[in-house]
C-alpha cells in the first residue's frame, strides 16, 4: 500500500513536470531540430537563440513589465480595499455579515463573460484602452471577493479582548485597525496579495479585449498570439521559449510561497 | 454612519463599478437590440433575443459541449485529486517539495497552458503522438486538434492537468485535519483500511469535497481561455463552449445584445446547476456548511 502510493505520487509529479520540461528542452533547440520528425527529447546543440529572438528582437521584456505593473498594482489595490471591509465585516452583526458574504460569494461565481462587454464600454469611455489602469482596477475588483473572504476568516481569529484593551487604552477604531489588526494579519495579507497577483498575471479575457496595441500587451496575451502572427510556419522554438519565459516568474513564486498559496486556496473550506 | 463609509467605500465602489453594474447592464441588454442593424443604438426588443435563443442550434450545441466538458473534466480531476491526496498524505517527509511540484501547473496562466498543450498535441512535431506511435499504442499519428472527438479530449487533458492540483490541495488539507487518534481507535476495534476510509476519512472529507466540487464545476462551466486559445471552438465549432460563443458574438460579430443574452443564459444555467448541487450534496446533511 505504501509503495503503491509512492508510485502514484511519482507518476503525478512526472505528469506535472513533464510538459514543462519538454518545453524547456524545446526552447533550447535550434530551428532545424525543433521541427525534426520524430522529435528529439533533448537538444543536441543547446542554444539560447529562441530567447534572444524573444527578448532582443521582440518586446517580450515590455510584455513582462506590463504584466508585472498591472499584477502588482492591482493586487495591492485589491488588498488595500479588502482589508478595511473585511475588518468591518468581522466586527459587524451576524446578519449583515451573512448578507454581505453571501453577495460576495454570489458575485465571485459569476462567469467573467458577464462583465466583459459593459466593462469594455466603460474602459473605452474613460479612454483607458491600452492603458494599464484599464486592467488594474477591474482586476482589483475581480479579486476582491476572495480577498475579503480570506481576510475575514483571519481577522475573526484575532481575540476580541485585544480590541477591547486597545479601546481602553484610548485607541480609536482606526488606530486599532492600523496598529493592531493589520500587523497581526500580515500573513493573511501576504496570502491575499500573492493570490491576487497570480490571478491578475494569468488573466486573459479582459487583457485580450482591452489591449490592442502591441506594446501594451500583457505576457499572457503575447504568448497566446505568438503563433497567430505566422501564417506559413509556426515558430515552435520561439513559442516554447515564450511559454517558459512567461511561466518562470510563477514557478519561482510557487517555489517560494507554496505554503501561502495553499493556505489561501484552502481557507474557504476550513473556515 | 460616516464610519461605515470609510470601511466599506473602496470595496463598494470597486464591486459596484466592475461587477455589479456590468452584470446588471448585461442582463438589461438582453432585452434590447444593439447591433450593426440598429447602427449600435439601443432598441427595446422585449423577449426577441430569448426567442432567438430557443431556436439557435449553435446555442444548444455550445450548451451541450459546456455541460459535457464540465462533467468530464470535474469527474477526472476529482478522482485524480482524491487518489493523489490519499497517496501524498501517507508520505509525510517530502510533502512540501511534492506539493510545490504538483501545484505548479495550477499557477500557470490558462492561455499559456493552452499554447503548451497545443504543441504537445501537434501531429507532426508534438511529443504525444511521437510517444504513442513509438510505444505501439497508435499505428499512425492522429491530428488531435483537427479531429472533433480528439479535440474535446485534448481540452479535457489540458484542463485536468491544470486543475487537478487545486482539487488535490483542498482534499489534502481535509485529510490533514482528521485527528490521528480516530484511526488508532478504529485499529483497536479491528477495522481494516476500507472501514477506516468509509467511516472516518470519507465523512470528514465531505465538506472539503463539496468546496472543491462547487469551485471546479463553476469554473469549468465558465471556461473560456483554454478553448479560445487551443481550439478556437473548432474544429467546426465542435468544442465551442457558452463563454466562447458569447465572446465571439459580442466582440467579433459585434452583436452586443445577443452576446449579452448568451452571457445571461450562461448565468441562468449556472444558477440552476448551483441550486441542484446544493440540494444534491447538502440537502440531507445541512451541518456541513
Amino acid at each position: 500500500m505504501r509503495n503503491l502510493s509512492r508510485l502514484v505520487v511519482i507518476i503525478f509529479c512526472a505528469l506535472a513536470a513533464g510538459p514543462i520540461l519538454w518545453h524547456l528542452a524545446s526552447s533550447l533547440k535550434d530551428a532545424a531540430e525543433v521541427t525534426q520528425i520524430p522529435p528529439a527529447f533533448l537538444p543536441s546543440r543547446p542554444t539560447l537563440e529562441n530567447y534572444f529572438e524573444l527578448f532582443v528582437r521582440r518586446p517580450f521584456l515590455t510584455y513582462c513589465l506590463n504584466s508585472f505593473i498591472i499584477a502588482s498594482l492591482s493586487s495591492l489595490l485589491c488588498v488595500a480595499a479588502a482589508s478595511p471591509a473585511a475588518w468591518w465585516l468581522t466586527r459587524s452583526g451576524r446578519r449583515s455579515r451573512a448578507a454581505v458574504s453571501g453577495m460576495l460569494l454570489g458575485l465571485a461565481f459569476f462567469p467573467p463573460i458577464v462583465f466583459v462587454f459593459p466593462l469594455y464600454e466603460l474602459v473605452r469611455v474613460l479612454g483607458l484602452i491600452n492603458h494599464p489602469w484599464g486592467l488594474i482596477v477591474p482586476y482589483a475588483a475581480l479579486n476582491l471577493p476572495l480577498s475579503i473572504w480570506l481576510l475575514t476568516g483571519y481577522f475573526r481569529r484575532i481575540p476580541i479582548e485585544l480590541e477591547e484593551a486597545a479601546e481602553m487604552d484610548g485607541l480609536s477604531p482606526l488606530q486599532t485597525f492600523f496598529t493592531i489588526a493589520l500587523p497581526l494579519a500580515a500573513p493573511a495579507l501576504a496570502t491575499a496579495t500573492i493570490l491576487a497577483f497570480v490571478f491578475s498575471w494569468n488573466e486573459y479575457m479582459l487583457a485580450l479585449t482591452f489591449l490592442n496595441a502591441d506594446d501594451a500587451r500583457t505576457v499572457t496575451v503575447a504568448v497566446a498570439t505568438l503563433s497567430g502572427a505566422f501564417v506559413y510556419q509556426i515558430p515552435w522554438g520561439l513559442i516554447a521559449a515564450g511559454v517558459i519565459a512567461s511561466s518562470l516568474p510563477l514557478i519561482v513564486l510557487t517555489i517560494f510561497f507554496q505554503e501561502k498559496i495553499v493556505a489561501g486556496l484552502t481557507a474557504g473550506s476550513i473556515q | 454612519m460616516s464610519k461605515k463609509v470609510f470601511w466599506l467605500m473602496p470595496s463598494a465602489l470597486l464591486i459596484g463599478a466592475v461587477l455589479l453594474y456590468p452584470a446588471l447592464r448585461t442582463f438589461a441588454l438582453s432585452f434590447y437590440r444593439v447591433d450593426f442593424r440598429t447602427s449600435f443604438h439601443s432598441e427595446f426588443a422585449g423577449l426577441h433575443n430569448f426567442a432567438r435563443l430557443a431556436v439557435d442550434s449553435r446555442f444548444r450545441s455550445s450548451l451541450w459541449t459546456t455541460i459535457l466538458f464540465t462533467a468530464t473534466t470535474v469527474s477526472i480531476e476529482f478522482v485524480a485529486g482524491l487518489v493523489l491526496a490519499l497517496s501524498v498524505d501517507t508520505w509525510a517527509r517530502a510533502r512540501g517539495a511534492i506539493r510545490t511540484i504538483l501545484l505548479i501547473p495550477w499557477t500557470l496562466p490558462t492561455a499559456v497552458i493552452a499554447v503548451l498543450w497545443a504543441w504537445i498535441f501537434n501531429d507532426q512535431y508534438g511529443i504525444l503522438d511521437s510517444l504513442l506511435v513509438r510505444s505501439g499504442i497508435l499505428a499512425a499519428p492522429i491530428s488531435w486538434l483537427g479531429n472533433p472527438g480528439a479535440a474535446f479530449w485534448a481540452l479535457i487533458i489540458a484542463d485536468a492537468w491544470k486543475t487537478t492540483p487545486f482539487v488535490f490541495v483542498i482534499l489534502l488539507a481535509g485529510l490533514q485535519a482528521i485527528p490521528d487518534d480516530l484511526y488508532e481507535a478504529m485499529e483497536i476495534d479491528g477495522g481494516g483500511s476500507w472501514a477506516k476510509f468509509r467511516l472516518i476519512t470519507w465523512p470528514f472529507l465531505a465538506r472539503f469535497i463539496f468546496v472543491a466540487l462547487v469551485f471546479r464545476i463553476i469554473q469549468a462551466f465558465s471556461i473560456f481561455d483554454l478553448v479560445y486559445v487551443m481550439t478556437g471552438g473548432g474544429p467546426g465549432g465542435t468544442t465551442e463552449t457558452l463563454s466562447v460563443y458569447a465572446y465571439q458574438t459580442m466582440m467579433r460579430y459585434l452583436d452586443f445584445s445577443y452576446g449579452a443574452t448568451l452571457a445571461t443564459a450562461t448565468v441562468m444555467v449556472l444558477a440552476v446547476v448551483a441550486v441542484a448541487l446544493y440540494w444534491l450534496l447538502l440537502g440531507r446533511n445541512e451541518e456541513l456548511i
